[in-house]
């Protein structure tokens, strides 16, 4: 087989690996915009800032520690104690929920009824304020998250394709890792929104929010729900994106690599979210190894927008979008 | 009391039609010029021009470009870095490339390249709405971004990848390059900002400002009774981007002096134009300035408070600004969803009334 051919190969594989870390954003998005029309902006943020106080439970950082250290000129920094990953993780996910409940409380409920637009921006606001909390409380360096996920090239792939093909392909092990973990957690999310409760009440406020009113579901349980299962979404992106560039403040911008992803899957499909995701992953990974070296590399930054943008002329809605329909 | 209309009679049409109506309005709008031309530029000095003024007017221009687009004709865009971006490179290049021409002119058509780029990427919204359309702005901002980084031709090859202000002058007075005077800078955006104004102000209470309103509050309707919906949006994309252009033009050739595009023009920039555009109120002139003001004169304040009052590291100052601000944009859309220019109007109205409300 022709050696170019191989290569192309080879960075397929990876793009569709990057795409699921896109496609794990993506979801939170989607969940929350399903459910409450709010397009959440600040979701990337989320993943930061739960990133962030995953590593900052599990090394047992003290909290506000530069603020209290520059307000009272002490000098405290952890805590004598480590936590172990696993309680880390619940306890992570505990403050999530937590987050998801303040957020409910001091920001949607006072803004029900306010055009999109106006939902939109209170995200962005929300994004920048959990920037500036995430840093304060855990403080701003570069950390690094280690939850005990394999790391590394897997041997076995490389052997299998070196005997089979003749070049052994890189695959990250973190990249196989993240695939099956965010089929998981797509297989838990459909079958809690098909066979539970309140996975029926959440299908039915994203459907009609009135409706589901008259018929007695709480809409303000079924938000801070959603916010919940998006921060614990976020959680897991975050996890993987931790692990594999450390945590830092880059983290939140890939919220907007999650944002043509959405563009090409539809903002109300979960399965668009995921399909966008590697079509972008691969798309992008592709168009730099084949026309990235003629105009200058680093195509990256933008592929990911032009192509959403070009589909979107043809088709308005994304790829399972739900068709858009016009009344005066 | 103190604001009133009682007794300011309009005999013509031409009287009924002015820019400011009540005539406190327009005693206010003389006596701000006033001080904004004859008085100020005589008491400036380079810490207020670089920290507040110049910032202040650069920001109202590209405030009002954006407000135009998004509060006038209701299409969000979060591209206005990038445009902001090509009209500092297409004044960069005017300048360098024909250096007799007056900065002026240069300025002028910095913007009308913009206006083009803004068009060209315009178009989509023809057939992508709302917050598609946004998203779809954004390919706007990286992509013209990683342009002006990776193709040599636009920062003529110099080996840090930077552009730099040449010096010009106008009428015999520097306003470019590391040795302007304070007041130039501050005159030459000042100059901009009050045409500008004059021009926004009077093309929404126009005709084309009517069918951009109709098209942003419902386009169906709008195109049904006549508007066109191509003209009205490609107008809007047009305008506002020759603003943003302008804005651009400046922000690089008097405030910078020198800029490398993804800092000076990246993300962040789309995004605190569209703050001072919503903290200001969306569909208006005086909101743009106002949410301007807002924007740059607050970190000014928390940066004196915290680092010069209290004595707090930077950096932690920084990241309590990213809080202060995020709260604030969410608690103005709580409390005032149509930002400072309604609690303006509001005033206005306790103003008339007062002492003797109902």
């Amino acid at each position: 087989m022709p050696e170019q051919l191989l290569f192309a190969m080879e960075v397929t594989l990876n793009g569709l690996m990057a795409g699921v870390l896109y496609a794990l954003v993506a979801l939170g998005f989607v969940l929350i915009f399903k459910a409450s029309g709010i397009f959440n902006y600040a979701q990337g943020v989320m993943a930061l800032f739960a990133a962030l106080t995953l590593v900052g439970i599990q090394q047992g950082q003290v909290p506000f520690a530069h603020l209290i250290n520059a307000i009272f000129g002490t000098e405290v920094h952890h805590f004598p104690w480590q936590v172990p990953s696993l309680i880390a993780i619940v306890l992570a996910a505990a403050v999530m929920v937590l987050f998801a409940y303040l957020v409910e409380k001091y920001i949607l409920q006072h803004l029900i009824g306010q055009p999109d637009i106006i939902l939109f921006m209170a995200t962005i606001g929300l994004a920048y304020f959990m920037e500036g909390f995430g840093d304060i409380m855990w403080g701003s360096d570069i950390k690094k998250l280690d939850v005990g996920l394999p790391q590394g090239m897997n041997m076995a792939i490389d052997e299998a394709t070196y005997n089979w093909l003749g070049y052994g392909f890189f695959i990250d092990n973190l990249d196989i890792v993240a695939t099956i973990v965010a089929a998981v957690l797509v297989t838990c999310l459909v079958i809690f929104s098909q066979y539970t409760k309140q996975g029926r009440a959440l299908r039915a406020v994203a459907d009609d929010h009135s409706a589901a009113l008259s018929v007695g579901i709480s809409l303000r349980f079924i938000w801070v729900l959603v916010w919940s299962i998006a921060g614990f979404v976020a959680l897991v992106a975050g996890i993987m994106w931790g692990a594999k560039s450390g945590v830092q403040f880059s983290l939140s911008l890939i919220a907007l690599k999650a944002l043509p992803v959405l563009m090409l899957g539809g903002f109300t499909s979960i399965p668009g979210a995921i399909i966008g995701g590697l079509i972008i992953g691969v798309g992008e990974q592709l168009f730099e190894f084949a026309i990235g070296p003629m105009i200058g590399g680093a195509t990256q930054n933008w592929f990911a927008y032009v192509l959403a943008l070009i589909f979107l002329i043809f088709r308005p809605q994304g790829l399972f979008g739900e068709k858009i329909i016009e009344r005066v | 009391m103190f604001y009133r209309e009682a007794g300011d009679f309009k005999t013509s049409y031409r009287d009924d039609n002015q820019t400011f109506p009540i005539r406190l309005d327009r005693m206010g709008y003389y006596i701000l010029m006033f001080v904004a031309f004859l008085v100020v530029p005589f008491f400036i000095n380079d810490y207020w021009v670089n920290a507040v003024f110049v910032p202040f007017l650069i920001y109202a221009i590209a405030a009002l470009g954006l407000n135009i687009l998004t509060g006038y004709a209701g299409q969000v865009s979060l591209g206005t870095g990038g445009f902001m971006a090509v009209g500092a490179y297409a004044c960069y290049k005017l300048m360098t490339g024909f250096p007799e021409v007056s900065i002026v002119i240069h300025i002028l058509l910095a913007g009308g390249i913009t206006a083009v780029v803004g068009v060209a990427f315009g178009l989509p919204s023809l057939r992508i709405k709302g917050f598609y359309l946004a998203v779809a702005t954004l390919a706007a901002q990286f992509f013209l971004v990683w342009l002006f980084n990776k193709v040599p031709w636009f920062y003529n090859y110099s080996a840090s990848g930077q552009i730099t202000a040449p010096e010009r002058s106008v009428f015999g007075v520097m306003v470019t390059g590391p040795n302007t005077e304070a007041w130039a800078k501050y005159m030459i955006c000042l100059v901009f900002v009050v045409a500008l104004a004059w021009v926004a102000r009077n093309l929404t209470r126009g005709m084309m400002g009517r069918k951009w309103m109709g098209i942003r509050d419902m386009d169906i309707a709008a195109e049904i009774i006549g508007v066109n919906p191509l003209m009205a949006k490609m107008s809007a994309f047009a305008v506002s981007s020759f603003f943003v252009g302008i804005a651009g033009a400046l922000f690089f050739s008097v405030y910078l002096g020198a800029a490398e595009a993804s800092e000076a023009f990246g993300i962040n920039k789309s995004f605190l134009i569209l703050f001072m555009v919503i903290i200001g109120g969306l569909g208006s002139i005086f909101g743009s300035f106002a949410g301007a003001a807002f924007m740059v004169l607050m970190p000014v304040f928390l940066k004196n408070v915290l680092v010069g009052g209290l004595g707090w590291p930077t950096d932690l100052a920084a990241h309590f600004e990213f809080m202060i601000v995020g709260g604030l944009i969410v608690l103005f859309l709580i409390v005032e969803p149509h930002g400072l220019a309604q609690l303006w109007r509001l005033t206005k109205e306790k103003l008339r009334l007062w002492p003797f409300p109902h």
